[in-house]
């Protein structure tokens, strides 16, 4: 005999007297599925289960489960049961079983799926530069297709209301740079070209790349999430029937605005990055502001703030097409559209600064 | 089982409720009615903590809700199951995994006892095994609604609270569910709440009602005590019935 909560049983030969009580509901349900799991084997079982007092469905269904595997090793007999009880057990039976069997993939299988997706994100990145080519080229047969109020919304999003981070940025840049070179020069007495290292390195390099990221993580974000959420939304869906096309109406939008945008907030970033470095050079070195203006007209050529700016578009193109693609790429789940905003962000960061790199090596092989 | 007197909520200047008072008791299908703007959805939240009202007492179960401590209102959530309108699947888990989600969090069953359990609600709603491992974005609407209340169900809840549990769904679903309701309230025992506009479900399935207009309960009771009163709204909302049972007889 074996005393239990929710259970005992009493074995006499090959037969078995099992008798449940207490109460099988939820709560319950893992101890009494314990003390079920001990029970030793018999030829005959009588399961008696007048005693127990409470019970919902979950018990229930338990019961089913062991009352079933029970019967199929030995005889079963249920006693006790009360009409509540029975009516319960016929709701829970009499739904249909099916034969529904779980796929699960094997590693290999699973290796050739996400192998497979790569290529498809490859290849539908691809087939959407080219929607966007198509749509930016049929433009000039169609100009009444330029949606000038998004775009100006959007220079004022992600332009206008950018300029404090960005002006930030390239301030701290800058007096970071003076700071850093200011140390170094000063061992060699050459104070004064701390102007040349900040001019230089600002408008060449740091100004379009800095405020190129600023904005990656600004606005590539938000095209994502604007565009994934009125995904979600079906909007796009409306849009579509309405004969709307989405690339005039969203993306288009987007990619001329950044693209227009983006040189001027450089422009900006430029000039409040170099007088990031003035701040610097005064206070570290004492060198007037008078002084850094002089020897930056004769240090700082105009290539190299063109050269720093004609990268800005073809970023901000990217900036741009990343962020909407990714934004239709979100599915129906809310989940979908974190993972795309952050890999927009992503690779919208590691496309800047590949491209920077590029344009280094082009630049250098050309001897600008 | 569920005492609501004197709620009075406010937006600001807007006044929704002034005054609504109801009772439910145990085992009944009760139904909230009015019009869109009514704040019927509002009512429910206010029952089951999603919102405060901003005066009134609402008891539920023996509690106050508005002297409920924290850790008496987590135990207090676990009684009761919500069927929201639009299904509020968790978009991320598959539909199996959204009825295990709270077996997983506050129960120790055993994996495949779960899984037998998440079965067993999959095949009470009258869903095939298969839509196990769908996502919500990859079955019907009528579908997500039945996956919805096996969710509600799975804690076993005494008391279910349903927003326009027929909504969205065709005729034939739509008798199919009341059908599923009231086998539940008939097998399981629990109380329902729901908020309908479904005649049908009215004239079927529902014990006791409670209209909302006027920004008050202008009429409470079984469907015969309704009837009789003379509140435009109940009569307007009424007679679409009468119509349709008038073009029958025709």
């Amino acid at each position: 005999m074996d005393n239990n909560l929710y259970l005992n049983y009493d074995i006499n030969g090959q037969t078995m007297k099992l008798k449940s009580h207490g109460d099988w509901i939820l709560q319950n349900i893992a101890a009494i599925e314990s003390s079920l799991k001990k029970l030793p084997k018999a030829k005959k079982i009588s399961w008696d289960v007048s005693g127990v007092d409470r019970f919902d469905s979950a018990g229930i269904v338990l019961f089913i489960k062991y009352s079933k595997s029970l019967s199929s090793m030995s005889e079963l007999n249920m006693i006790g049961y009360t009409s509540e009880q029975k009516s319960l057990y016929d709701f829970l039976t009499h739904s249909k079983q099916s034969k529904y069997t779980k796929r699960k993939d094997s590693y290999l299988e699973k290796l050739g799926k996400s192998t497979t997706e790569v290529f498809l994100d490859i290849n539908n990145f691809i087939s959407f530069l080219g929607h966007v080519v198509i749509a930016i080229l049929s433009l000039f047969i169609k100009p009444k297709n330029i949606r000038f109020k998004e775009t100006i919304y959007h220079m004022q999003k992600s332009g206008i209301n950018a300029i404090l981070i960005v002006g930030m940025t390239a301030f701290l840049v800058g007096m970071v740079i003076a700071y850093q070179g200011s140390v170094q020069l000063a061992k060699f007495g050459a104070d004064i070209f701390i102007v040349d290292t900040v001019g230089i390195s600002i408008t060449r390099e740091l100004g379009p790349m800095i405020t190129a990221i600023v904005i990656a993580g600004r606005s590539g974000s938000a095209y994502t999430a604007e565009i994934g959420a009125m995904k979600i939304t079906d909007e796009i869906s409306a849009m579509k029937t309405m004969g709307f096309d989405p690339f005039y109406f969203l993306v288009l939008p987007r990619i001329f605005a950044l693209m227009l945008v983006l040189p001027l907030l450089v422009f900006f970033a430029d000039i409040v990055g170099i007088f990031g470095g003035l701040v610097a050079s005064y206070m570290q070195l004492n060198i007037p502001a008078a002084q850094f203006l002089d020897r930056l007209h004769e240090a700082l050529e105009l290539k190299h703030y063109f050269l720093g700016l004609i990268k800005t578009p073809i970023f901000a193109f990217f900036i741009a097409i990343i962020g909407c693609y990714k934004g239709f790429s979100v599915s129906h789940n809310t989940e979908s559209l974190g993972l795309n905003t952050t890999s927009s962000v992503v690779i919208g960061i590691f496309m800047v600064i590949a491209i920077d790199a590029l344009f280094s090596v082009l630049f250098t092989k050309f001897g600008l | 089982m569920i005492k609501v007197e004197n709620i009075v909520t406010k937006f600001g200047d807007i006044t929704i409720h002034d005054g609504v008072s109801f009772s439910i008791s145990k085992g009944e299908i009760y139904a909230i009615l009015g019009e869109s703007g009514a704040g019927k959805s509002l009512l429910m939240k206010e029952m089951i903590m999603l919102h405060t009202p901003t005066a009134g007492s609402i008891n539920i179960l023996g509690h106050k809700l508005d002297s409920i401590n924290f850790t008496l209102a987590q135990e207090l959530r676990k009684n009761w199951g919500v069927l929201f309108q639009f299904g509020a699947l968790y978009s991320s888990m598959t539909i199996g995994e959204n009825i295990a989600v709270q077996l997983k969090e506050y129960t120790h069953i055993s994996k495949r006892m779960r899984e037998s359990l998440v079965l067993s609600k999959i095949l009470t709603v009258g869903l095939d095994e298969s839509v196990t491992d769908l996502y919500p974005s990859e079955i019907s609407g009528g579908m997500v609604k039945r996956a919805a209340l096996a969710r509600s169900l799975a804690m076993e809840p005494k008391l279910l609270f349903l927003d326009e549990p027929t909504s969205g769904l065709d005729p034939i679903g739509a008798r199919n569910f009341d059908k599923l309701i009231k086998e539940l309230r008939d097998i399981l025992g629990v109380t329902v709440v729901m908020i309908t506009h479904d005649l049908a479900s009215i004239y079927s399935i529902v014990d006791k009602m409670a209209i909302l207009a006027d920004k008050k309960v202008v009429a409470e009771g079984t469907l015969t005590e309704v009837l009789k009163s003379k509140h435009p709204f109940v009569e307007k909302f009424f007679s679409q019935y009468k119509a349709i049972r008038e073009c029958k007889h025709v």
